[in-house]
């Protein structure tokens, strides 16, 4: 069995969130170092707040500041810290009742004295951000307090300026592998080569293969090299030009069904001026260093295919 | 007029027939999604003696954030067989409410037979990272609480209420692996030690592992369940519930939408003599045990449970799965299957399944 392939995939994205008028309201306050809650029509007071009450769904509106000092409901140490989380050495994890409010809110504790200082019903404070900008990171973490109950601002929850969304980055790292039959049509890549699947029951050939046959549910085993010259079944002409690719618009993008392939695969026609690429324009791969895909496909000068020989293709 | 106090019973019979599973692997890098999910389907429809052509509705669970890999679903229908177009569908959810949705297809009446199935590949990614993108993006993903972390909040509560100690969430860990020693699929069994605090008070011993793996079932209505089984697992109820996002307004030592969903189902009417529970963390059991009522002599998880083997958005499925295969063997008469989903079992599905009397 050939080596598993394997390689380094990276998923990220900065989220870009609009704010609903509580959310704004709690976030802007953070800014300005006010924790807002917002207040259930049964009287219960929400920190974090929310829209939309949890129990009865009814939209909530009236905001009440509360301190910036509560209780600990509930902890857990984390020995570890992970990308992305609040602190970067060990802290507790805390759900913190803020005196006000009726519920917890989630975030890190810094607590010096390692977990065996902190306990369910300890008092804290909020440690705020040096730099706040409107978001729950504006509360760095909390801290343990002693001194009672933090007095409130007198804010009525309006603010000048305040933020209307979050940009909240997202990332996360994976070592991807292709798996069997895709491993197989790499490895073939780098030797020049092309090589789909044939399926057992319905012997199509596959390019690239993707280990099952779609039509027949089974899986496709049998190796089978196909190409190197195919006709081009359709295209299209590319006006825009992509990013962080170096190819000149306008450009050809084609279907190619390879010469013993029962699919056909996509990849650019060059050798060629655009707007003479045709349906059944017989072509050829040609090779960049360093393995993987054809750099793209040019004429190879032959008449142009029959159109019967490549319709069940299209 | 007081409403009635037995679940209705549902508008069809409709059974489990066949449940098949993969081996549960810490990672399986020389397959792709389809080539590890395409024995399981092979191996439930060979069961049954059908082909995909003669199955009404296909419906799966799966989530592209654990490979990665975007539309892998799609993918992965390759292996199902799907041209000529099938009557298809898919949730970004655990299998279990793929199956949800499928019993749902079956009561209508439009069709006799329903393929679920349900695979995860948590091997090429951080599964402790993934899972914080499913948490409210305002105020709790920006601080990357990981799953562990959160169970373990949940945890304390539980130790701080006088519901639990770590002794008895150890002893929870040892009962579930013992159990697996009799399940050749699972990932995790015999003696596990307890390890040292994952996030405090959860140890290492406290969580599931991590790993590869997949589960279909198929369902049949009616004369068609006992023309394909010998004895089917009819679903006499199956509902799902969830709580509130925010963690602070839950009482996490509770499970109220676990304990509706039982009832809804009808799992309080007569008692369970078998429980499969989704408690991917030792903590988690103890509040299932609570909310679903179930007492001493229900034998919870034979199967090792997810502490045995948990891949992720199957696991769900395989509760539901073992539970009915364990009707089939004659080994259960009435078994409870649970799922759960979310940061500290914050949706759960119940289902109730029975044999025919013997």
């Amino acid at each position: 069995m050939p080596e598993v392939l394997k390689a380094p995939l990276v998923v990220e994205f900065p989220f870009t969130r609009s704010l609903g008028p509580v959310q704004s309201a709690f976030l802007t306050g953070l800014r300005e170092r006010v924790v807002l809650g917002v207040r259930t029509v049964d009287g219960r007071t929400l920190v974090p707040p929310v829209e939309y009450d949890p129990v009865t769904s009814e939209e909530l509106s009236e905001l009440v500041e509360v301190a910036g000092t509560g209780t600990v409901t509930t902890w857990a140490w984390n020995h570890e810290s992970r990308r992305g989380q609040p602190l970067d050495r060990p802290f507790a994890w805390v759900l913190v009742r803020l005196d006000g409010a009726d519920t917890g809110l989630l975030h890190a504790l810094d607590a010096p004295g390692g977990p065996d200082s902190v306990h369910t019903g300890m008092r804290v404070r909020v440690r705020w951000a040096g730099e706040r900008s409107g978001a729950i990171t504006d509360i760095a973490c909390f801290e343990p307090h002693d001194d009672g109950i933090a007095e409130l601002t007198g804010s009525d929850g309006r603010f000048e300026n305040p933020v209307t969304g979050i940009v909240a980055p997202a990332r996360l790292d994976y070592t991807y592998s292709p798996g069997r039959a895709q491993s197989a049509y790499i490895h073939a890549l780098a030797e020049r080569r092309v090589v789909g699947e044939r399926c057992p029951s319905c012997r199509k050939v596959y390019v690239p293969p993707r280990g099952a046959c779609p039509t027949c549910g089974v899986a496709t085993s049998e190796r089978v090299e196909v190409g190197p010259r195919g006709t081009v079944t359709t295209y299209c002409i590319v006006n825009i030009k992509a990013k962080n690719l170096d190819i000149e618009v306008p450009y050809v993008y084609a279907h190619i069904a390879l010469d013993g392939a029962d699919l056909a695969l996509h990849g650019r026609i060059g050798g060629i001026p655009y707007d003479q690429v045709r349906m059944g324009l017989r072509v050829e791969p040609v090779w960049s260093d360093g393995g993987g895909h054809p750099d793209h496909y040019r004429p190879t000068g032959e008449p142009d295919a029959d159109y019967e020989t490549y319709k069940e293709l299209l | 007029m007081p409403a009635p106090r037995s679940a209705p019973r549902p508008l069809r019979d409709i059974a489990v027939v066949a449940f098949a599973q993969t081996d549960h692997r810490r990672t399986s890098d020389e397959l792709s999604e389809v080539e590890m999910l395409m024995p399981v389907l092979h191996r439930v429809l060979a069961q049954t003696g059908l082909r995909t052509s003669d199955i009404g509705f296909t419906c799966s669970g799966s989530t592209d954030y654990l490979a990665g890999r975007a539309f892998s679903f799609t993918m992965a229908l390759d292996g199902v067989g799907a041209w000529p177009p099938i009557s298809e569908s898919h949730v970004e959810m655990d299998g279990a409410w793929a199956l949800y949705e499928a019993w749902t297809k079956l009561l209508t009446g439009d069709v006799d037979t329903a393929l679920v199935y349900a695979y995860g590949k948590s091997s090429p990614g951080s599964v402790r990272d993934v899972l914080t993108r499913q948490l409210d993006p305002y105020y709790v993903a920006p601080l990357w609480p990981d799953s562990v972390a959160l169970a373990a909040l949940q945890a304390q509560a539980l130790i701080d209420a006088g519901d639990t100690d770590e002794p008895a969430l150890a002893a929870v860990a040892t009962r579930s692996r013992a159990s697996a020693t009799g399940n050749s699929h699972a990932q995790l069994r015999g003696s596990v030690p307890r390890g040292e605090h994952a996030v405090r008070p959860l140890r290492t011993g406290d969580c599931p592992p991590i790993g590869d793996g997949a589960a279909a079932v198929i369902l049949a209505a009616g004369e068609r369940a006992r023309e394909l089984c010998e004895r089917p697992a009819w679903i006499r109820g199956i509902d799902h519930r969830i709580e509130a996002h925010g963690l602070g307004v839950r009482d996490l030592t509770d499970s109220p939408s676990a304990r509706l969903a039982a009832e809804r189902a009808g799992a309080f009417e007569r008692p369970v003599d078998t429980a499969e529970l989704h408690a991917p963390f030792t903590s988690q059991e103890v509040v299932l045990r609570k909310a679903l009522r179930l007492g001493e002599g229900v034998d919870v998880n034979p199967s090792g449970g997810a502490l045995a083997a948990n891949p992720i958005m199957a696991a769900g499925l395989i509760r539901i799965g073992e539970a009915a295969a364990r009707i089939g063997r004659g080994d259960s008469d009435r078994a409870l299957a649970h799922a759960t989903s979310g940061p500290c079992l914050q949706q759960n599905l119940v289902a109730v399944l029975e044999g025919d009397p013997r």
